[in-house]
């Protein structure tokens, strides 16, 4: 990780904690990320991976600590971060289409009551020709399979030209389709030098695929490289934590269940 | 074509039937939103909860209209100050704050001698009773709604569908709700003189229900709607005219009879439109 500027670090997290009504999820989270790199955020369900990620968006207020983007502070950059929420947090009867839904990725580069032009229409073209949904343009988003409806969020948050991209489990439930059209766009990212954060529960991929892992219990457990991160002490510190606050028994490392703890925590923020 | 000109002879029909066309364009587009953010029962309350100002407005002797806007207006950004925050969940704010004000309104209405008339104006509608003034306030009104309508889609569209990217994108979400608020509150106290305050969420509701089916965007949701809305007035006054029955109920029934033709119809939604 040598190869990229190190000031500013493209995201500074430093110090923060966040919590809902009364319940800390959170704490003391700090983390650097350089220009460019390619992050896997892991932990137990309900370790806090959703909450960080719309923590970075803006979405829930700080409690302590900052978040600095180029140096600045969260808020400066209006468009800066693009955020993939994860497929059940959408209305998919909404009456909109697929070409309807990438250009709200264009709103944040449009003035207040600017109409989209042509330039937009062009990045939005692009954006989902780069996730291999071109021939789907004009299809109602309830039409779609969905690994589909996951490339159109994923063609959505590309054409909002992010510096920083975060996805929320993209790997989970998908077809070999858009999974390969994932990993595709994470290349593509690279070339862009996006900084691009991906939450997954599949530790075999955040090994292989990744610079650094991030791997999370409400806490940083650990922040380096796949093999640094991946002992079992560390594991067993992040994974075990969940197993002990669970009343009724054992719990495995879980690699494959969608985050139910976390959902109801953000059902009670909405 | 003589039954269809001979009501116009009558300068209070002409009135009524562009008054009627305005509400159900009006109504037909917030509708879209209110159908999609499943935001009937507000639409519902709001109706109601406006009767304590066109009371007050009565006992005054004030315009009843801008009383009701007044009314509707405080109803619908206390509804936002409640629920604001989540401290008490909205649809709880509104079923506290609607039934509050109704009974503040019939309150108020009961302590008129002459009530029982003017009541049932209020709660039915009196579109042969719009006056001149009315209809302009009416259009100036409508207006209002449409323009802010067309100016915001975007953001309307985008705090409606996606609540994660308007606050990504760092929309002033709130501003933004609130404002919706009181173009529905605007749009209700307008459809006020036609279909009263009793039938009001069903002009919300039923031509944007039926144009859902329809349509697969919003924009022609909208423009789909808007058409729907405008028969069902037109259809309906003449009904109201010929058959001799309360005119808010006859364009209610008309605008109902068209969701059914559709839903029966069109059981998949949109299969019209998917064939092309």
């Amino acid at each position: 990780m040598d190869t990229y500027p190190e000031s500013p670090a493209r995201l500074d997290v430093d110090n923060i904690s966040v919590g809902y009504n009364g319940t800390s999820v959170l704490q003391n989270i700090t983390f650097q990320i350089p220009h460019g790199a390619r992050v896997a955020v892991v932990g137990p369900n309900g370790a806090g991976k959703s909450t960080l990620f719309k923590t970075l968006v803006g979405l829930l207020p700080l409690r302590e600590g900052k978040i600095f983007i180029h140096g600045l502070s969260l808020g400066h950059h209006m468009d800066c971060v693009a955020y993939v929420p994860q497929r059940e947090e959408v209305d998919w009867r909404f009456p909109v289409t697929v070409q309807d839904v990438v250009m709200m990725g264009r709103f944040g580069h449009q003035n207040w009551l600017q109409r989209p032009g042509r330039a937009d229409r062009e990045v939005v073209e692009k954006s989902l020709r780069q996730m291999g949904m071109e021939e789907r343009t004009d299809r109602s988003i309830s039409d779609l399979s969905g690994g589909q409806q996951q490339r159109v969020f994923l063609a959505r948050a590309l054409a909002q030209e992010p510096h920083i991209f975060l996805m929320d489990e993209p790997f989970t439930g998908v077809d070999a389709t858009t999974q390969e059209a994932t990993l595709a766009l994470l290349d593509h990212l690279r070339r862009q030098h996006v900084t691009v954060l991906i939450s997954t529960h599949d530790l075999n991929l955040a090994a292989s695929r990744f610079d650094s892992v991030l791997l999370l219990n409400r806490r940083v457990i650990a922040f380096a490289e796949p093999k640094l991160v991946f002992t079992p002490e560390n594991l067993s510190r992040a994974f075990g934590s969940q197993m002990l606050k669970l009343p009724d028994g054992m719990v495995l490392v879980d690699e494959c269940c969608p985050p139910e703890d976390e959902h109801a925590h953000d059902e009670a923020h909405k | 074509m003589n039954w269809l000109l001979q009501p116009l002879e009558y300068a209070f029909m002409v009135h009524g039937l562009l008054a009627s066309i305005i509400v159900g364009i009006l109504c037909a587009v917030m509708g879209t939103y209110v159908v999609l953010r499943g935001m009937a029962f507000l639409g519902d309350a709001m109706a109601h909860a406006i009767l304590p100002g066109v009371a007050i407005a009565f006992l005054l002797h004030g315009n009843l209209l801008v009383g009701a806007i007044i009314a509707a207006v405080i109803i619908a950004l206390s509804i936002g100050f409640f629920s604001k925050g989540g401290v008490v969940k909205e649809d709880t704010a509104i079923g506290i704050l609607f039934a509050a004000a109704l009974s503040l309104g019939v309150a108020l209405i009961s302590s008129i001698q002459t009530y029982a008339v003017d009541l049932s104006h209020i709660l039915f509608g009196n579109v042969l009773g719009v006056s001149v003034s009315d209809l302009w306030l009416t259009v100036g009104l409508g207006l209002i709604v449409l323009v802010t309508v067309v100016l915001l889609y975007k953001q309307f569209l985008v705090i409606s569908f996606d609540p994660i990217l308007a606050a990504t994108l760092r929309l002033p979400a709130e501003l933004l709700r609130n404002l919706m608020l009181v173009l529905l509150a605007l749009t209700v106290v307008v459809s006020l003189q036609t279909v009263g305050v009793g039938l009001a969420a069903a002009m919300l509701v039923t031509p944007a229900a039926t144009a859902y089916l329809l349509t697969r965007r919003l924009a022609p949701m909208m423009l789909v709607s808007a058409a729907i809305g405008a028969v069902s007035s037109l259809v309906g006054l003449y009904l109201s005219y010929y058959l001799n029955i309360v005119s808010g109920s006859a364009i209610v029934l008309t605008a109902t009879g068209i969701f059914l033709l559709v839903f029966l119809f069109h059981p998949n939604r949109g299969v019209l439109w998917k064939r092309k």
